[in-house]
C-alpha cells in the first residue's frame, strides 16, 4: 500500500460515512423521520406519464401530522398512482415526495418504506388466503424483518397482547384461527386493516377502504377511522360519499383530484358546490 | 425451532427411520434369498434411488409448494452433485480403467496429458463434497440474485431456469467441458477406497434415507417458523409481504438455495447407487419429472412429494417392465387426472377421510 493509496482509502470512507449519515443509497436508511415541523407527507410537482398518458400531472399536496384527510376523484383520476408512487411501487417521472420533513422517499425500496413507517392498503383486499387470521396479524407485526431474524423469532407475551387488541379492534377475535381465504370480502378489507395497525405506521394510506362492505360494517370503519385519528396520519381515496361524509364530520378538508392534480380542497359541502367538482363528476 | 409434529408424526419418522436403517439391510443381507422375506438387491437399488428422488420432491416442495415459485431447472442441480461425487469416482478408479492409466478412460482417450483446472481437489472426498454443495448453492444464488431482484415471476421464471438446465445439458454434452461428453462418468470401482459392492450399496441407500428423514425435519421446522410463514405469505400475496416491510428477494433466494443445496445432495449420493452420470439427467424432461412427484403426491404438504416420488418411480419401474410402450401415456394421464380431481394430490385424498373421522370422533366424545 502506498501513502497515496491509503490516502484516497481514508477519503472515500470518509465520503461514505458523509453519505450515510446524510440518508443516501438507495434502501438505505439511517435516521427516523422527523415530524417536528407538523408535516407528515408532502408531494411537490409529481409527474407521472405511462406511455403517453399523464396518470398524474404536477401534483402538489401536504398531509398533516395526525390528518385524516379523504380524497375523491373520478375513475383514472390518478388516485391509486398517487398511491404506488409514496410507497415506491412507481417511480415519477419528476417530483418530490417526502416523509416527515426529511426523508426522501423517492431513494427507498417499498420494504424500506414500509418499514420507516408508511402503511399501504390495497383497493381489492390483499391478505394472505393460506394462512389463519392470527398468522396475518402475526406476519404484520412491527419486528425485524430479516431473515435470520424470521427463523428463531418467538412471540413474546407483549406482542401476543397487541395481536389480541388488534383482532378485537377489527372485530375478528372469533375468527382467529380461521384461515383467511374463507373470510367475507369485509372481512378480509378489516384484516388488511388489521395488518397495517400491527406495522403501527405514521402514515396510513387507504384504497377505497369500504368497498364491499355492508353498511353496518362501512359505519364501524369510519368509527374506527376517526379513534385513529391523531395518532396516525390517514389518507383514504373513497367513491362513497356518505362514509366521506362520516369521517370528514363537516369540518375536515377533502382533496378532489381530477387528471392528475388537485382540482378543488377544502371542506366537503364547498367542494360539492364546486362548479368545476359537479362538472367532472357529472361529465358537462 | 418446533417441527410441528405431534406423537403420531414421531412415530411416523421413528418407524421410517427403523424401516431404512434396520430392516432394509436386514431383509436384504441377513435373510437368505430362498426365504419369502427377502428383499432382492433389485429392490434395494430402486428404493435407494427413489429416496433420492424424494429428497428432489422435498426441495421442490419448499420452493414451489411453500413459496410458489416453479422450478423446472432443478435437475441441474442433482446432475452438478451427481457429477461432483462422480469426479471423485472417476479419481477413485485408479489405474483400473481400460488404458490403465492415471487418468480417466475419456481424458486418455481424448488424448489429454493433464487434468483441467476444475479437477484440482478431484482426488480429496472432502474436497470434493464441499464442491458438491458449494457449486450448485453458488450458482442458484447467483443466478437467483439476479431473477428475484429483476422481479422474474410465475410461467417466466419457470421457462428460464427450464432453459438454463438445457444449456447446461448441451454445455457438459461437449467433450472439451472435461466433464466426459454424453457418456458422463461410469464404471466407478471404490469410494474411500472401498470397492463398491453390494454391502456398500446397501449402505448407500440407508445413508439416503436418513439423509431424506433429516431433510423432512428439517424443512418441517422451516415451515413451522415465521420464515415459514412468510414464504407462503409471498406465495399468496406478495406485493402484500413487499408493503408490510419484508425484502421478498432475500426470503426468496435462501429458500432456493437450500433447495437447490438439497437436490444436490440427493444427486451425489444417487451417482454412487446407479453408478452412472451423464448430462441426460439435465434434459428438461427429468426436470419437469421432478414437479410432477410433487404435485401428485401434493404441494405444501411436506409428505405429499415423497409419497409422490415413491408412487410415480413406484409404478414407473413396474410399468416400463409391463408395459413399456404405455409409460408416458400414463404419467400424463396420471398428472391431468391429479390436476382435475386432486388438487390436493394423493395426500390430500388420504387426509380427507381421515379429517372426517377425526371429526365425527371429536363430535361423539364432546
Amino acid at each position: 500500500m502506498t501513502p497515496d493509496l491509503m490516502a484516497a482509502g481514508a477519503q472515500a470512507r470518509a465520503r461514505a460515512v458523509q453519505q450515510a449519515q446524510a440518508g443516501g443509497g438507495r434502501g438505505f436508511v439511517s435516521q427516523e423521520p422527523y415530524f417536528g415541523q407538523g408535516v407528515a407527507l408532502y408531494l411537490e410537482d409529481i409527474s407521472v406519464s405511462f406511455d403517453g398518458f399523464r396518470a398524474l400531472n404536477a401534483l402538489t399536496l401536504t398531509i398533516d401530522v395526525g390528518e385524516l384527510r379523504c380524497i375523491i376523484g373520478p375513475n383514472g383520476a390518478g388516485k391509486t398512482t398517487m398511491m404506488d408512487c409514496i410507497t415506491g411501487k412507481t417511480r415519477p417521472d419528476s417530483g418530490k415526495i417526502f416523509f416527515g420533513s426529511n426523508i426522501d422517499l423517492l431513494r427507498l425500496t417499498e420494504p424500506r418504506i414500509s418499514q420507516i413507517g408508511v402503511g399501504r392498503k390495497f383497493q381489492k383486499p390483499t391478505v394472505y388466503e393460506q394462512l389463519s387470521v392470527f398468522e396475518n396479524l402475526e406476519l404484520a407485526l412491527a419486528a425485524d424483518r430479516r431473515v435470520r431474524a424470521s427463523l428463531f423469532s418467538r412471540l413474546s407475551g407483549a406482542q401476543l397482547d397487541r395481536i389480541g387488541e388488534v383482532l378485537t379492534l377489527i372485530h375478528l377475535k372469533d375468527e382467529a384461527q380461521r384461515t383467511a381465504g374463507l373470510l367475507s370480502h369485509g372481512q378480509k378489507q378489516w384484516l388488511e386493516i388489521g395488518m397495517l395497525l400491527m406495522q403501527n405506521p405514521k402514515l396510513l394510506l387507504l384504497d377505497e377502504p369500504v368497498a364491499g362492505m355492508t353498511d353496518e360494517e362501512t359505519e364501524r370503519t369510519a368509527e374506527l377511522f376517526l379513534s385513529l385519528e391523531g395518532q396516525h396520519s390517514l389518507v383514504v381515496v373513497e367513491h362513497d360519499m356518505k362514509f366521506v361524509d362520516q369521517l370528514t364530520q363537516g369540518r375536515k378538508k377533502v382533496t378532489v383530484l381530477h387528471e392528475g392534480s388537485v382540482l378543488a380542497e377544502g371542506l366537503l359541502s364547498d367542494v360539492q358546490a364546486n362548479d368545476k367538482v359537479v362538472e367532472v363528476y357529472l361529465g358537462r | 425451532m418446533k417441527t410441528g409434529l405431534g406423537a403420531p408424526g414421531w412415530s411416523g419418522v421413528l418407524a421410517a427411520t427403523i424401516a431404512v436403517t434396520a430392516v432394509v439391510p436386514l431383509l436384504n443381507l441377513a435373510v437368505p434369498e430362498t426365504s419369502a422375506l427377502h428383499l432382492s438387491d433389485f429392490y434395494v437399488s430402486l428404493l435407494g434411488k427413489i429416496l433420492c428422488y424424494a429428497i428432489c420432491a422435498l426441495a421442490i416442495d419448499l420452493i414451489w409448494g411453500y413459496t410458489g415459485i416453479l422450478s423446472l431447472g432443478h435437475g441441474l442441480f442433482f446432475a452438478l452433485g451427481g457429477y461432483g461425487m462422480g469426479m471423485y469416482l472417476m479419481r477413485q478408479i485408479g489405474r483400473d480403467g481400460q488404458y490403465k492409466a492415471d487418468m480417466p478412460d475419456f481424458m486418455v482417450f481424448l488424448n489429454w496429458k493433464e487434468f483441467p483446472w476444475h479437477w484440482a481437489v478431484s482426488d480429496s472426498f472432502v474436497a470434493q463434497m464441499l464442491l458438491v454443495v458449494l457449486v450448485p448453492g453458488l450458482i442458484a444464488f447467483v443466478f437467483g440474485y439476479f431473477a428475484f431482484r429483476s422481479r422474474i415471476k410465475g410461467v417466466y421464471f419457470s421457462i428460464i431456469t427450464q432453459a438454463l438446465t438445457f444449456a447446461a445439458m448441451l454445455l457438459f454434452f461437449r467433450n472439451e467441458t472435461g466433464f466426459g461428453g454424453n457418456n458422463g462418468f461410469t464404471d466407478f470401482k471404490r469410494i474411500l477406497d472401498i470397492p463398491i459392492t453390494h454391502q456398500l450399496r446397501v449402505l448407500l441407500c440407508v445413508i439416503s434415507g436418513l439423509t431424506l428423514i433429516g431433510f423432512f425435519l428439517m424443512a418441517r421446522a422451516i415451515v413451522n417458523s415465521k420464515y415459514g410463514r412468510v414464504l407462503q405469505a409471498i406465495r399468496d400475496a406478495e406485493t402484500r409481504v413487499m408493503f408490510t416491510g419484508y425484502d421478498p428477494v432475500a426470503y426468496k433466494l435462501s429458500i432456493w438455495t437450500l433447495s437447490a443445496v438439497m437436490c444436490a445432495v440427493a444427486g451425489a449420493l444417487y451417482v454412487p447407487q446407479v453408478g452412472i452420470i451423464n448430462p441426460g439427467e439435465m434434459s428438461p424432461a427429468a426436470s419437469i419429472e421432478m414437479a410432477i412427484w410433487a404435485a401428485v403426491g401434493g404441494r405444501a404438504t411436506l409428505i405429499g412429494p415423497i409419497v409422490g416420488a415413491f408412487f410415480v418411480n413406484g409404478a414407473k419401474s413396474w410399468f416400463t417392465v409391463a408395459f413399456p410402450e404405455f409409460w408416458l401415456y400414463f404419467l400424463g394421464a396420471l398428472f391431468i387426472a391429479v390436476t382435475l380431481f386432486l388438487p390436493n394430490g394423493l395426500i390430500g385424498l388420504l387426509r380427507r377421510p381421515a379429517g372426517l373421522i377425526g371429526r365425527v370422533w371429536r363430535k361423539e366424545r364432546s
